[in-house]
């Protein structure tokens, strides 16, 4: 009885789970159709709504630069990406300048002020690649002024 | 906007299936979070910037200017930074927009509606330098964290508004008043209704200051949704973050105001002068008050040549925080010798002055001409980048400008 009731039990969990992967595999069929032909099950009034966001170029890079967040190509990019840009943009990531000990104070102070999330296995890719890309570099007590556009002054 | 959605809600699937990328932690992370922001809308027609002000960060925004946008006696709104902790609000009332003045040290908190605080005090008008604590934050070595302003994140336009000392007197506040913190409402990056960006305040002492204000106009006009719209404070002469924007609260405080950004690091330097780079601890470090003495040349813009035999006429402003501007140098050799230029007085208190000189060149090549103002108490802007300190604050070395003579 027990063992008929267990069979029983697994077979539904097999149905439920073969609808659910089934169903999966149409809706991702149909997001990858979606992303191939972006008028795919748009309803005509909806076209000129809005513009089509740069998803398709959301992964482009040029110059090793990653062009939708200016950060740049290198391991742990896409980990960096997920983590590091919903609550403000890359910009005040790549404006900064740290070694690993400094972007982990950094991300403590995020998680204990700011809602920052535990980055778990992720911290030390994400660690390790700001620390590579944006690491100190080491300057005096004054640069020289640097990028001057030169031009004629008319008094 | 169904399509805009369609991306948003299939962005983590996307981005997962796409890249083969591990979102390990996505179940931890809420659930309403975009990696990427949308593309937003051009700052420039969004907040009516001019088009060579620097975009340091686009979410939140914190804008810049560059010298050179800073000529004007008067800084209009094209060329005034923003410096912005969380996001700006949307859909304000003006109608239902009340200001509540509560804390320990009120007798009996009392609320004013918009036109209630226009009408029933007297309108003071002032211009009033605002400065962004971090203004210089990119040159301190070793790199101190935040937005790395350069020079210009400062402005100083004309603010309208009601005396916070009048409303304070109209309220009556206790004897054991010490300061006055405010609550404004701006929302939290992370989307949490609980969190506020930014809560700070100042002294009772400024609080009463005639020239602190809460102010409805800028320049003569509403004031801009980046700089506060419809009601903020301003206490001229100090961070700029002391001058709370979209003020819907005031908390009269019986002991130091204990909002977000009051607490260390933010906003304080350490008590004691410490060595590059070192670990200060929170109880070591004291708030900034006041802003030290600075200037900016303003015209030319750096990089210009002249002929031999030209003079150079150059022009800048000058503010000193809660003090006055004495006098103003300039160098052309690296600080060897100083020369004196012109310098006006305030039109107010708290309001930055304005210098010029004209500039004989003794033969061809380049040079750099620097600028350094001294305060009523004798004090100047060093040429160096000052003592460092960990969030890299009141950086008020010298500001130079590059010039041939051909
Ligand atoms: C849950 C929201 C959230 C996430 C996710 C997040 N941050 Fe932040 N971060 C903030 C807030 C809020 C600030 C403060 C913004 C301000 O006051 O200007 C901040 C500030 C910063 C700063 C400037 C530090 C300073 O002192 O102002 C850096 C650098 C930074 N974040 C890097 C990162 C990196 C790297 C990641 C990915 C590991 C990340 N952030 C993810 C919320 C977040």
């Amino acid at each position: 009885m027990e063992n008929q009731g267990f069979k029983n039990k697994v077979k539904r969990i097999y149905y439920g789970l073969t609808l659910f992967f089934g169903l999966l595999l149409i809706l991702s069929g149909g997001l990858v159709y979606k992303m191939v032909d972006p008028s795919f099950l748009t309803f005509p009034n909806e076209v000129e709504t809005e513009t089509y966001v740069d998803v398709v170029g959301f992964d482009n890079i040029e110059n090793g630069i990653h062009l939708e967040t200016g950060f740049k190509d290198d391991e742990g990019l896409q980990t960096v990406i997920v983590n590091c840009t919903s609550c403000h943009s890359a910009k005040l990531v790549t404006q900064n300048r740290a070694n690993k000990e400094g972007w982990i104070s950094i991300i403590r102070w995020m998680q204990e002020t700011q809602n920052l999330w535990d980055l778990g296995t992720n911290e030390v890719v994400i660690v390790n690649y700001l620390a590579k890309n944006y690491g100190i570099e080491e300057k005096g007590r004054r640069d020289n002024l640097e990028n001057v556009e030169w031009y004629d002054l008319k008094n | 906007m169904k399509r805009r959605k369609f991306i948003r809600n299939t962005f983590l699937g996307t981005a997962a299936s796409l890249i083969g990328a591990d979102i390990v932690f996505s179940s931890s992370m809420p659930k309403n979070y975009t990696p990427i922001g949308l593309k937003d809308p051009d700052p420039y027609t969004l907040f009516n910037k001019d088009k060579d002000m620097t975009v340091l960060n686009d979410k939140p925004w914190n804008i810049e200017a560059k010298a050179h946008l800073l000529d004007d006696k008067i800084t209009p709104n094209k060329y005034m930074f923003i410096r912005n902790n969380g996001n700006i609000p949307q859909n304000i009332d003006v109608a239902h927009w009340k200001l509540i003045i509560d804390g320990e040290s009120v007798s009996t908190p009392k609320t004013y509606t918009l036109q209630a605080l226009k009408s029933k005090f007297k309108n003071h008008t002032y211009q009033l330098t605002l400065e962004c604590g971090g203004n210089g934050r990119s040159e301190f070595n070793p790199p101190a964290k935040g937005n790395q302003w350069t020079v210009g994140a400062v402005s100083c336009a004309v603010w309208t508004g009601v005396r916070l000392k009048d409303v304070l007197e109209d309220v009556g506040i206790k004897d054991d008043a010490v300061y006055i913190g405010y609550h404004a409402a701006d929302t939290h990056l992370s989307g949490d209704p609980e969190k506020e960006p930014i809560s700070r305040g100042v002294p009772i002492e400024k609080a009463l200051q005639e020239e602190t204000l809460l102010a409805f106009k800028m320049n003569g006009r509403d004031i801009p949704l980046a700089h506060g719209y419809p009601l903020r404070l301003v206490a001229g002469g100090w961070p700029a973050s002391a001058s709370g924007k979209w003020i819907h609260r005031i908390s009269v405080r019986d002991k130091v105001h204990d909002g977000t950004k009051m607490k260390a690091p933010a906003y304080r330097v350490p008590c004691k002068p410490v060595a590059p780079g070192e670990k200060v601890k929170d109880a070591d470090m004291c708030i900034i008050e006041s802003m030290p003495v600075k200037s900016l040349i303003t015209y030319p813009r750096s990089g210009a040549m002249i002929s031999q035999g030209e003079k150079l006429h150059i022009r800048g402003h000058a503010w000193a925080g809660e003090l006055e501007v004495q006098a103003m140098a300039y160098s052309i050799d690296f600080g060897a010798t100083w020369h004196t230029c012109r310098i006006e007085k305030p039109i107010n208190r708290l309001a930055w002055q304005h210098f010029n000189a004209s500039i004989a060149f003794p033969k061809k090549g380049y040079y750099e001409v620097w600028a350094r103002a001294t305060d009523v108490d004798g004090v100047s802007q060093p040429m160096l980048v000052p003592g460092w300190n960990p969030k890299g604050y009141l950086n008020n070395a010298c500001h130079r400008i590059a010039v041939k003579v051909k």
